[in-house]
C-alpha cells in the first residue's frame, strides 16, 4: 500500500514532497535519487498535500521533482533472537555486515535485514494446540547465549486466539514459521521475527512496580553514595573531558545486569571502536562468556546523519524493552542525550517551529521525559520481574548545567551523577562530585552510615575552603584532622583506578568491608602534636589503604594489607596515649 | 550538455537564488560574469528556486551573470601529483603551477563505517614531556591546540609535524595571515617535508567560502591517501574561522542561531571534520592536528566549547607552555600502558603534586604560614616548570620519565607522591 510524491524542497536532511492520498505520521518514506539510490526518510510533518521528511542519509544529488515512495509502516525494529551481540546503525543496519558488503564508508542507500535469516536457533514449543493466547504471550523458546530467548505472540494481536499448531523442537531460522494462530476464522503465521515501532513503548506487563533492586556497577561512590536501581534512571551531565564516556564504558563492563545496550549517539566514533573491539576478548565474570554475549551496540556516532541519530536513542530503548519482556534486567547507557536533543534542534529549526531557549523545542523536555519514562521494573503476565535501567550522558554546553537539556532531565531521573571539572582536572576519578550528585535510591550499604560518612566530606570541604582564608596556622587541631579524614575517605573510597586489575571493579563484600575499615578511621580518636605528624600518618594510612585496593580479595597479601592500616591506628592510639602524658 | 541561466532573482551575503530545473543537492555550479568566474555550491532547493553559495562571494555579481550547472557535487583531483603543491582554500593552484584535473574524486564523502576502524595504538612521539609523559599523542587521533593569538600554536604544529614522521603531511590553512602561511611552508622545506607535503591555504583576504571548503578538500585528499595505506598527518588552523565562515552563511540563511550566534549544528558540522581521523583496519591512517583560536580566551565560548566535546582531548597553549591542568590526550590510555610500567603513575602522581604546588602558592601569595610540606610542595612545582613544562626541551620519553623521578626525589619521601609503593621502590632514585 504505497503512495507515490514528488519532491519539492531540499534543505539540508529535510525534504518537503507533494503527495496525493492518506499519509500517516512518522511513517518511512524513501527519496529515490535519479540514479536510482533510494534514500530512507520519515515523515514528520504533513500539511494538507505537503509532507515534511526527514532524511536518514546525506541527501545530496536529490532534485526537485524526484520521487518519494511513502509507505504504510512507522519508523520499527526487527526483534527477534541474535540480536545481542550485534552493532547496529541508528536504524538498525547491522554495521560489520553493511562494511562487508558496501565498504569501507556508509554508502547512503543500503538497507540490509537486521537478524541474520541463514542461522538457525534451538526451538523449543511452550505453547501446545488449542491454547489460548495474546500478544506477547509465550510460544517458545530458543536459547541465546546464556539467555531463554521466548518466540511470543506477535505484538499487534488484538484479543485472545487459539493456538492452530506449534512446530515440534527443532532448529529453525527466524523466519520460518513456528506457529499459526486462529481467531474467528482468520490465520496468522508466527515466525520468531516480531517487528515494533520505535516511537511507541513496548511493554505487555501486568504491573509497573517500584525499583528496590540496587544495580550494583562496583564502582564505590555510585553504589555506596549515589546508588542506581534496577529499573532506576539516572544521568551523568558533565563537561567535556570530565569522564563521562570513561564512566560508562567502566559501568557497561561491570554492571551487574542481563543485557547492557549501549547507545553511542552523536558521540565519537572512536570510542565505539573501543567497545567492540574489546569486548569480546573481556570475560563477563557472571558467565563466563565473553562480554560482548550481553551486549548490544546501537551506533550512530557524529559523523553520521543527524535524523538517524534521532532515531537512534529510540531504537536503543526499543531493543531494552523488548529484551525485559524477555523477563531480563537491562540496562542502556545512552552517550549523549544531548546530542539527540541537538538533533531535535536541528530538525525544529529545519521546520520554522518557534524556537524556545537555546533554540531548542518547547517540547525538549516533554520528549526527554517520556524517553526516561520507557524504563522502569515490570511484573510480566507470568509473574517475573524484569527490568530496563536508563543511564544517559549529558554534555552541556560550556559545562553549564544550567541549560535546558541537563535542566529537563534532571526533573526525570532518579539519581543525579554531576561530574565536576575540577575533579576530573585533579585526576580524581571517577570524577563524580559528591557535594553536587544525588539519588533517590538506596543502595548496598545502610543509608545512614553513608550518611554519616558524607557529613565528612562536607565538613572536610568547608573547612578546607576556611584554611584557604585564615590559613593552616589558623585551623584548629581537630578541623585539621577532619580535613585529613574526608581527605582519606575520598582518595581511598570515593576515587578509584580503572586502569588497576583489581581496584577497577569492587564488588559488594569488598565495597562492605572497605567502608567499615573507612568508618573506622573516621571515627577513631587521634590527637596529634603537630600537624605534619598528623599529615604524616595520613600519608601513611593513604598509602596502604590504597595498597589494600590493590591487592586481591580473599588472599593472605589482603590480610597483611589489612594488618597494615591496623598498625596506623594502634600507632596513632600510642601517640594519643604519649600526648595525654605529657 | 551544460545548461545555462541568465537570470539571477537574489542575491544576499554569499548566496545567489535562480530558478533552475533538474538540479541535485549539494551540485556544483559555475557563475560567470563581468566579475570574473567563481564556482558555487547548491546549498538549498525550493520547487525551482536554486539557491547557490558562491566560493568567490557575491560582490559584484550581477543578476545578468551567466549560470550554469556541473552535474556533480565538487570533486578535487586525487594523485601523487600532489605533493608539494599549494593550492587556495577553494583548490585552485597558489603556486603558480598548472591545475591539476586527472583521477577526480568527490570532496566530503559519507562518513566511515565504525566497524572498519580500528583503536589507535600508535604513539606519536614529539620528545616534547608535556606530550609524550602527560598527554601522548597517538596515530589517528583528533586534536586541537586551544590558544589566544600571540602564542606559539602554529609554531608547536609545526614541530610536531616535523617530529611526527608522518608519510603525508596536508596543511589546511583557514584565515592565515600571510606571513603564517610563509612559516609554514619555510618550515616545511627547511625540515625537508616539502615533497611530502600538500598545502590548502586559505588567507583572511580570500573569500569566505573558500574558508569552509578548506578542510573538505584537505580531509578529503588525506582520507584517500590513508585509503592507500599511508599515515596522514593533517593540520588545520585556525578552525574558529572555519566556524565563523559556518555562521556567517547560516546567517544568510536566515537559520536560527542557538548560541552566540552561531547555527544549531555547529557540533555536527565540526564533528563530520574531525571524525574523518582515522585509523583504517586495512589501510593507513589519517591523524588530525588542529588550532581553535579562543575569542576572549574563553574556553566556554561555542567553538572551543563544541570542539572539546568532539576532539580526543586538546592541548591549551598559554603563557607558552602547555597548560597541565585542562590539556588532555583522551587517546594516551591506549598506549601509555605499553610504554613503560612506570608511565601513568608518573602521569598522574606528577599532576597531582602540580596541583597541590599550586594551591601552596596560592597560600603563599595570601600571606600564610608555609609547612615544611608547603615548602617541599613549592620546590617541585618550581623544578616541575623548568625542567618538563618548558617547550623548548628536545628529550625522548624515556628520558622525560626519568627526570620526573628524580625531581619527585628531589623533594619528597616516596610515600608522599601518592605513587604506588611496588613502583617507587623500583624506579626511585638511590641516594648517592
Ligand atoms: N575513571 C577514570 N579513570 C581514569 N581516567 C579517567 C576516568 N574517567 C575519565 N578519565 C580521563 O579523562 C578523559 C576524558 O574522559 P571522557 O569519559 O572521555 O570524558 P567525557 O566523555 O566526559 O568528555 C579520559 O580519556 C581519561 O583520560
Ligand atoms: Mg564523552
Amino acid at each position: 500500500m504505497s503512495l507515490t510524491g514528488k519532491i519539492l524542497t531540499i534543505y539540508g536532511n529535510m525534504v518537503t514532497a507533494e503527495v496525493d492520498g492518506a499519509i500517516r505520521q512518522n511513517a518511512v518514506a524513501y527519496c529515490r535519487r535519479s540514479d536510482g539510490v533510494r534514500l530512507m526518510s520519515e515523515i514528520i510533518r504533513i500539511r494538507g498535500n505537503r509532507a515534511d521528511m526527514q532524511v536518514f542519509e546525506l541527501t545530496r544529488g536529490l532534485k526537485a521533482g524526484d520521487e518519494v515512495e511513502i509507505t504504510d509502516e512507522l519508523l520499527s525494529l526487527e526483534l527477534g533472537p541474535g540480536l545481542l551481540g550485534q552493532i547496529y546503525d541508528g536504524l538498525q543496519n547491522p554495521l560489520p555486515l553493511l562494511a562487508r558488503k558496501v565498504g569501507r564508508f556508509l554508502e547512503p542507500g543500503h538497507y540490509l535485514p537486521a537478524l541474520d535469516r541463514a542461522k538457525k536457533w534451538a526451538f523449543t514449543p511452550v505453547a501446545k494446540p488449542g491454547d489460548r493466547v495474546r500478544a506477547a504471550t509465550n510460544l517458545g523458546r530458543v536459547p541465546e547465549g546464556i539467555f531463554d530467548h521466548f518466540v511470543m505472540a506477535p505484538f499487534d494481536l488484538a484479543g485472545e486466539w487459539t493456538v492452530q499448531s506449534v512446530k515440534p523442537a527443532g532448529d529453525y531460522p527466524v523466519d520460518a514459521e513456528v506457529a499459526v494462530l486462529e481467531q474467528g476464522g482468520q490465520t496468522r503465521s508466527v515466525t520468531m521475527i516480531q517487528r515494533w515501532q520505535v516511537r511507541i513503548p513496548l511493554g505487555f506487563y501486568e504491573t509497573r512496580l517500584l525499583p528496590t533492586t540496587p544495580l550494583v556497577t562496583k564502582q564505590r561512590i555510585i553504589d555506596t553514595f549515589f546508588p542506581i536501581m534496577l529499573g532506576g534512571t539516572y544521568c551523568i551531565p558533565g563537561p567535556f573531558g570530565a569522564g563521562k564516556t570513561v564512566l560508562q564504558q567502566i559501568t557497561s563492563r561491570h554492571a551487574e545486569v542481563d543485557i547492557v545496550i549501549v547507545a553511542a549517539c552523536g558521540e565519537r566514533a572512536g570510542e565505539v571502536v573501543e567497545t567492540l573491539r574489546e569486548f569480546p576478548h573481556l570475560t563477563d565474570p557472571r558467565t563466563g562468556k565473553t562480554l560482548m554475549e550481553r551486549t548490544i551496540i546501537i551506533c550512530n556516532t557524529s559523523s553520521m546523519p543527524v535524523a538517524a541519530r534521532e532515531s537512534s536513542v529510540y531504537t536503543a530503548v526499543t531493543m531494552g524493552e523488548y529484551y525485559r519482556q524477555l523477563g531480563l534486567n537491562v540496562l542502556l547507557l545512552a552517550d549523549s542525550t544531548s546530542r539527540w536533543a541537538q538533533a531535535l534542534r536541528e530538525m525544529s529549526g529545519r521546520l520554522e517551529e518557534i524556537p524556545g531557549e537555546e533554540a531548542f523545542p518547547a517540547y525538549l523536555e516533554s520528549s526527554i521525559a517520556r524517553f526516561y519514562e520507557r524504563g522502569g521494573v515490570v511484573k510480566l503476565p507470568d509473574g517475573r520481574v524484569a527490568s530496563l535501567t536508563i543511564g544517559g550522558a549529558v554534555s552541556p554546553a560550556g559545562g553549564n548545567f544550567e541549560e535546558p537539556v541537563t535542566q529537563g532531565t534532571l526533573k526525570v531521573v532518579g539519581a543525579f551523577l554531576g561530574l565536576s571539572y575540577a575533579r576530573s582536572y585533579a585526576r580524581r576519578f571517577p570524577a563524580i562530585d559528591p557535594l553536587d550528585s544525588w539519588s533517590k535510591y538506596t543502595g548496598l550499604i545502610d543509608g545512614k552510615k553513608v550518611a554519616g560518612a558524607h557529613a565528612f566530606l562536607k565538613k572536610g570541604k568547608s573547612i578546607y575552603e576556611m584554611m584557604q582564608v585564615v590559613g593552616e596556622e589558623g585551623t584548629a587541631m581537630e578541623d585539621f584532622v577532619v580535613y585529613l579524614k574526608s581527605e582519606l575517605l575520598d582518595t581511598v573510597y570515593l576515587q578509584q583506578n580503572s586502569f588497576d586489575d583489581i581496584d577497577a571493579a569492587c564488588p559488594p563484600p569488598r565495597q562492605k568491608k572497605l567502608f567499615e575499615m573507612v568508618t573506622e578511621v573516621l571515627a577513631h580518636p587521634f590527637s596529634f602534636t603537630d600537624k605534619e605528624q598528623a599529615r604524616d600518618l595520613f600519608f601513611t594510612l593513604t598509602e596502604r589503604f590504597r595498597n589494600w585496593n590493590y591487592t586481591a580479595w580473599d588472599t593472605p597479601a589482603l590480610k597483611d594489607a589489612e594488618a597494615k592500616i591496623r598498625e596506623c591506628l594502634t600507632a596513632g592510639a600510642a601517640q594519643t596515649k604519649e600526648a595525654s602524658h605529657a | 550538455m551544460r545548461k545555462y541561466y541568465n537570470r539571477i532573482d537574489k542575491i544576499a551575503g554569499n548566496v545567489a537564488t535562480l530558478k533552475a530545473g533538474n538540479v541535485g543537492y549539494e551540485e556544483l555550479a559555475e557563475v560567470e560574469g563581468r566579475g570574473g568566474r567563481s564556482f558555487a555550491q547548491v546549498i538549498r532547493v525550493n520547487g525551482e528556486d536554486v539557491s547557490l553559495q558562491i566560493f568567490s562571494g557575491t560582490r559584484g555579481v550581477s543578476t545578468g551573470d551567466k549560470v550554469s550547472f556541473l552535474g556533480s557535487a565538487m570533486r578535487f583531483s586525487f594523485s601523487d601529483n600532489l605533493f608539494g603543491r599549494v593550492f587556495t582554500g577553494g583548490g585552485a593552484p597558489r603556486d603558480g603551477r598548472t591545475a591539476l584535473s586527472d583521477n577526480l574524486v568527490m570532496v566530503g564523502g559519507p562518513a566511515v563505517n565504525p566497524a572498519v576502524r580500528l583503536m589507535p595504538h600508535r604513539m606519536i612521539p614529539t620528545n616534547i614531556p608535556m606530550i609524550d609523559v602527560f598527554n601522548t599523542l597517538v596515530e589517528g587521533q583528533k586534536l586541537p591546540i586551544f590558544s589566544i593569538p600571540g602564542e606559539p600554536y602554529n609554531e608547536l604544529l609545526a614541530r610536531i609535524a616535523l617530529q611526527a614522521e608522518a608519510d603525508v603531511i596536508i596543511l589546511g590553512g583557514m584565515g592565515l595571515k600571510y606571513d603564517e602561511y610563509l612559516y609554514f611552508k619555510n618550515r616545511l622545506e627547511e625540515g625537508g617535508a616539502m615533497s611530502r607535503s600538500i598545502l590548502f591555504i586559505h588567507t583572511a583576504s580570500d573569500p569566505v567560502v573558500e574558508c569552509l571548503q578548506t578542510p573538505d578538500i584537505a580531509l578529503t585528499v588525506a582520507e584517500k591517501f590513508a585509503e592507500q595505506g599511508k599515515r596522514v598527518l593533517c593540520l588545520l588552523t585556525d578552525m574558529t574561522s572555519f566556524a565563523n565562515a559556518l555562521k556567517e552563511i547560516a546567517i544568510t540563511m536566515e537559520q536560527i542561531p542557538s548560541n552566540r550566534g552561531f547555527p544549531g549544528d555547529l557540533y555536527s558540522q565540526l564533528a563530520s571534520r574531525y571524525e574523518k581521523a582515522v585509523v583504517f583496519e586495512d589501510a593507513g591512517s589519517v591523524t588530525i592536528m588542529a588550532v581553535t583560536t579562543m575569542p576572549g580566551d574563553d574556553v566556554t565560548h561555542p567553538v572551543p566549547d563544541n570542539t572539546g566535546y568532539i576532539t580526543e582531548g586538546q592541548f591549551y597553549v598559554k603563557g607558552g607552555v602547555i597548560e597541565p591542568f585542562g590539556s588532555l590526550s583522551r587517546l594516551k590510555q591506549l598506549v601509555n600502558g605499553k610504554t613503560r610500567d612506570d608511565h601513568r603513575a608518573i602521569m598522574d602522581g606528577c599532576i597531582q603534586l602540580y596541583a597541590k604546588c599550586r594551591e601552596a602558592r596560592e597560600k603563599r601569595a595570601m600571606g600564610f604560614e608555609m609547612s615544611g610540606w608547603d615548602h617541599k610542595l613549592l620546590k617541585y612545582g618550581d623544578l616541575f616548570e623548568s625542567k618538563i613544562m618548558d617547550l623548548s626541551l628536545n628529550i625522548p620519553l624515556f628520558d622525560a620519565l626519568s627526570m620526573c623521578w628524580s625531581i619527585l626525589a628531589d623533594c619528597f619521601e616516596p610515600r608522599e607522591t601518592g605513587i604506588r609503593t611496588n613502583l617507587a621502590e623500583k624506579y626511585w632514585p638511590k641516594k648517592a
